[in-house]
């Protein structure tokens, strides 16, 4: 942890103070990042999941012109974090592309932002159900779930987990909390001990509330932890301040 | 009615040609006035055996008439601005309206003000061609300046041109009578419930046949609604009327009041148009009525025959809302109206406008602008903007010209832009219109079943609510609807879900305050009112004296100068303002003297404002503060807080958030409904939360950026309104350095805690949430 607090000496004085925030899956312990990616220090690795690139002009085919710029503010974001951790590993979590035909549509710019991470560190792809294949001339190694430290890791959740470690994405959670001041809605991890799912990175994918049916088999309804990304740190909310939309 | 006079001679002397096609164009801003208007047009047409033709189209038309009227139009048409825009799309416009002699708008000054009226505009500019200039009238019961409206109607080509005028004629003795209702209990400090004045409006009520009580909330009008059922003793038939009302609920209140059968409706703004429903001879204004010409148009429910003089009450709630009252009377007598504002026809409406002129047939660019600098709103609208807005259309509008191959609309060689393919037209006729509900939940019973942990609804919606007010609500919270106290079970899907409760106080209270902000014009009476002790002997004693207590203790607010108060309170340090500009500009001064004290190191901990006053409190003392740096109080209210802070806050404002999709969604750029599937409201509502981040990081000259800025400057921030006041104040401020609250700042002061905090309370709540969290498992 050393090296993390000097490099974060780097950062303005206001976020020098916060304290990074630990989640542990098992045996294994993460930091979880403002900016939804999770960081595993023994093994250098960052974790991003559901970053979705290209969301943006899969709308546009549709005559929904959102701003050509998902991919850019993505990888801008996903440097962001990488500077702040230099990690050897990235292993993306699944839907990194937003469909099949996506690297097609990608600026040629962000696709050579996209090799020159490979060039600089080990970059594993996990296929999802938005990518089930990884375009052939991207590089990078492809696998379809892995093992960090004794968790495993993989896109859409276990059927079949029986309470093993595992870190997933593919539900894109996000909490809503309330106290008496009024409520907040922001993307989260959400974590019952032995699974988490992480938020989706990508910068135009939503969120799903945590108390959305879809996670009730995936996560449980009670003595679930969110870890919600506020704007300089995380913040843990317990389950009694986690409301439905 | 006499509107259609020349219609009616015109259509029964003609020889009628074998083609049909519309003679007479009818546009209400309300479906239910042109039912009405064509059942009255109906009789006499029937009882001379005329051979005309009158039929409606609305929203509610079956779609296989609406088919048929566009093959075999009537004579006249009486319908709705949105059916207008559709039609002009439409291929069959030409025949349609090819031989147009008339339109007339009904209540035309509710639709000019707003983003409906700029697609109206543009849509009689598309008329006018169509028809080769039509006679256009503009029928208006209160209109605060003629000539912007008499600009509306005609073309802007030669610039200034103005329709004719006629004025009705009015008798003399016809003033309206207008008092402010005394009551036995003292005038409230601050609060809108008015139920002080329950007993005096009862006693109203019971002596006339029939009284409108109008509130300025949906809210108000259910507490006003619930205090006087249980001061009924003598079981008079009071019903309720709001638009968060379940339709078939409405149209029972409008036809047992038509019918005579109700003694009194509790209403909004629903029923502040031209539909007359009953024999009214009594208006109670219920809180401050904000502006002139909406008391006047109010009053203009009663009584409407000429030669008794219409009858309103007007009721407080508060002691400034008692200054405003009286200052709406004197301007009521004195006949004047409320100062226009001219509006610049917006972006947004006029991207979703060349999109379905492309949708009606190919446009060449030159001719589509000439066609739309015609109309008032977008006569300065230079041929860049134009450019970029046809760019917008066709691909986004990006400076990252990616998304040519997926254009909606394109430039074809002999110069004509065409839609590329069907999906586009089909696509443009489900999303037309610029009417985007603020996302609203319905509002139905249930509950859980034995066992089950989901909750699940039983029955009809019984209306609807805003979902930012539901969004506020806990599960076991009660609040008031429908005149009735409901217990708030959670959200399923697009309802809330609620049961009966047996509480008799609602645990959460109805969002204060009045929905329109004070007109300018009253602010200016009230702040002379203030500065006038002569005036005040028409005031209630209570009121007098504590405006004497004011000009004791501290200063009054003058004319033309702004007053700022500091003092120590409960160990905190307050600064009060009172610039008398509403509460959504002041809510906007709110939030950028919070980040200036806050950069000045006087730890602000929150404000709050109303449509008079704001206060600040601080950690720091901001009155030594002041006396020690001179210049301070000047420097805190400089107009620069207009450039960056605005900017930095504005970023992240949900008001701005949600200004902005608004624009994105009239702009075409999200799409609520396609072809085959319904995209539920609230998933757009964080969709375009993400769209909006993205795009200001990456082109923040982005048009819709653009568009929605200039709404923010009008709209829910105010800020144009704000910036004259800025302007308006520099070095001259008086600031009074006092070591107690002053009798003025009272009323603010209590408005503490009972309205949210504004701010960016986002990331302080999370963090409070996290400390429970810690208290939870500490204890």
């Amino acid at each position: 942890m050393l090296e993390r607090a000097e490099r974060l000496d780097l950062q303005p004085s206001h976020e020098r103070e916060l304290r990074p925030v630990e989640i542990r899956l098992g045996e294994a312990s993460f930091v979880a990042d403002r900016s939804g990616a999770l960081w595993h220090e023994g093994e250098r690795t960052l974790l991003v999941a559901d970053l979705h690139f290209e969301k943006a002009s899969r709308y546009a085919m549709r005559g929904q012109f959102l701003p050509p710029y998902d991919t850019a503010a993505t990888l801008a974001r996903l440097a962001d974090a990488l500077a702040r951790y230099r990690p050897k590993r990235l292993i993306c979590l699944g839907d990194n592309f937003h469909d099949v035909e996506a690297l097609g549509r990608m600026a040629a710019r962000d696709v050579a932002a996209i090799e020159a991470l490979a060039s600089a560190l080990e970059l594993v792809w996990i296929s999802g159900n938005h990518d089930p294949d990884m375009p052939a001339s991207l590089p990078g190694v492809r696998a379809t779930h892995l093992e960090l430290d004794g968790v495993h890791l993989c896109h859409e959740p276990r059927v079949d987990a029986h309470g093993a470690a595992e870190i997933c994405g593919h539900l894109h959670p996000a909490a809503r909390v309330a106290t008496r001041r009024g409520s907040v809605r922001r993307r989260c991890f959400v974590s019952n001990g032995a699974r988490m799912v992480m938020p989706a990175f990508g910068a135009l994918t939503g969120g799903l509330n945590v108390r959305d049916e879809a996670f009730g088999a995936v996560i449980g309804v009670n003595g679930l932890k969110a870890y919600v990304l506020g704007r300089q740190t995380i913040y843990e909310i317990g389950d009694r301040h986690l409301f439905s939309d | 009615m006499a509107g259609f006079l020349p219609s009616l001679i015109e259509l029964s002397s003609a020889r009628r040609n074998q083609e049909r096609a519309i003679h007479t164009l009818y546009i209400s801003p309300l479906k239910a006035l042109a039912v009405d208007i064509a059942r009255n047009l109906e009789t006499p047409i029937g009882e001379m055996n005329l051979p005309i033709r009158v039929e409606t189209r609305t929203g509610d038309t079956p779609h296989s008439r609406r088919a048929r009227q566009r093959r075999d139009p009537p004579d006249i048409l009486l319908t709705t601005p949105e059916q207008v825009t559709l039609m002009i799309a439409s291929p069959e416009a030409p025949a349609m309206f090819g031989s147009l002699k008339r339109i007339i708008f009904d209540e035309l000054h509710a639709i000019t003000p707003t983003k409906r009226g700029d697609l109206l505009s543009l849509g009689l500019a598309r008329l006018r061609k169509l028809a080769g200039d039509p006679e256009t009238i503009g029928l208006s019961a209160t209109v605060r300046d003629p000539d912007e409206l008499r600009r509306w109607l005609v073309s802007q080509h030669p610039r200034g041109s103005l329709a004719e005028l006629v004025i009705a004629e009015r008798e003399e003795a016809a003033l309206p009578d207008l008092k402010i209702l005394e009551t036995a209990r003292a005038m409230p400090w601050s609060g809108h419930t008015t139920s002080h004045a329950v007993p005096e409006i009862y006693e109203a009520i019971k002596k006339h046949k029939l009284s409108l009580v109008f509130t300025n909330t949906r809210m108000q009008a259910e507490f006003m609604f619930q205090l006087l059922w249980n001061a009924n003793e003598d079981g008079l038939r009071i019903a309720l009327h709001h638009g968060s009302l379940d339709v078939s609920q409405r149209r029972r209140v409008e036809e047992a009041m038509s019918a005579g059968k109700l003694d009194a409706v509790v209403c909004t703004s629903t029923l502040d148009l031209g539909i007359d429903w009953g024999d009214v001879d009594l208006v109670i204004n219920v809180g401050a009525p904000k502006g002139a010409s909406r008391l006047l148009q109010r009053i203009g429910r009663a009584n409407h025959r000429l030669d008794e003089p219409s009858k309103a009450l007007l009721v407080p709630s508060n002691r400034f809302e008692l200054l405003e009252c009286r200052a709406a009377i004197d301007a009521a007598y004195a006949g004047e109206q409320d100062a226009a504002v001219s509006r610049t026809g917006a972006l947004d409406v006029l991207a979703q406008h060349v999109l379905g002129m492309a949708v009606a047939s190919p446009f060449k660019a030159d001719e589509l602008y000439e066609e739309i600098t015609s109309v008032e709103g977008y006569r300065d609208l230079d041929w860049e903007t134009f450019e970029r807005v046809v760019d917008f259309v066709a691909t986004g509008g990006y400076a990252l010209r990616s998304y040519e191959r997926f254009a909606k609309i394109r430039l074809t060689k002999d110069g004509y832009w065409r839609v590329s393919n069907p999906r586009v037209a089909q696509a443009y006729r489900m999303n037309f219109g610029t009417i985007v509900e603020a996302s609203s939940l319905k509002v139905r019973f249930g509950g859980r079943k034995p066992g089950a942990t989901t909750l699940t609804a039983a029955g009809r919606p019984i209306g609807e609510v805003e979902e930012y007010f539901a969004e506020t609500l806990s599960a076991g919270d009660t609040f008031i609807f429908g005149g009735q106290i409901l217990r708030f079970e959670g959200i399923v899907e697009d309802s809330v879900i609620v049961s009966r409760s047996s509480a008799t106080e609602p645990k959460v209270p109805s969002y204060a305050g009045g929905k329109f902000p004070l007109s300018t014009h009253l602010a200016n009476r009230v702040r002379a009112m203030l500065a006038t002790p002569d005036d005040w002997d028409r005031l209630p004693m209570p009121v007098a004296e504590w405006l004497e207590l004011q000009q004791k203790r501290s200063e009054l607010p003058s004319a033309d100068r702004l007053l700022v108060e500091t003092f120590p309170r409960g160990g905190r340090f307050h600064l009060v303002a009172y610039p008398f500009e509403g509460r959504l500009a002041h809510q906007t001064l709110g939030m950028l003297l919070t980040r200036r004290l806050e950069r000045a190191r006087l730890k602000p901990m929150g404000f709050v404002a109303n449509d008079y006053a704001l206060s600040v409190w601080c950690l720091g003392d901001v009155g030594v503060r002041a006396s020690e740096e001179p210049g301070f109080i000047d420097r805190l209210f400089d107009q620069d807080m207009l450039g960056d802070d605005l900017e930095e806050w504005l970023a992240e404002s949900a008001l701005m958030k949600r200004t902005f999709r608004y624009c994105a969604v009239i702009a075409g750029m999200i799409e609520r409904y396609f072809p085959g599937q319904e995209k539920r409201s609230r998933q757009v509502t964080m969709s375009t939360d993400l769209v909006y981040d993205v795009l200001r990081k990456h082109e923040p000259d982005h048009l819709l950026l653009q568009a929605a800025r200039a709404d923010a400057a009008t709209g829910l921030l105010d800020i144009r309104r704000l910036a004259d006041m800025l302007v308006r104040i520099q070095g001259r401020i008086t600031h009074k350095a006092l070591m107690r609250p002053s009798p003025l700042s009272v009323p603010v002061l209590l408005e503490i805690g009972r309205e949210s905090v504004y701010g960016e309370a986002a990331d302080a709540l999370l963090e409070e949430a996290s400390q429970s969290l810690i208290d939870e498992a500490m204890s």
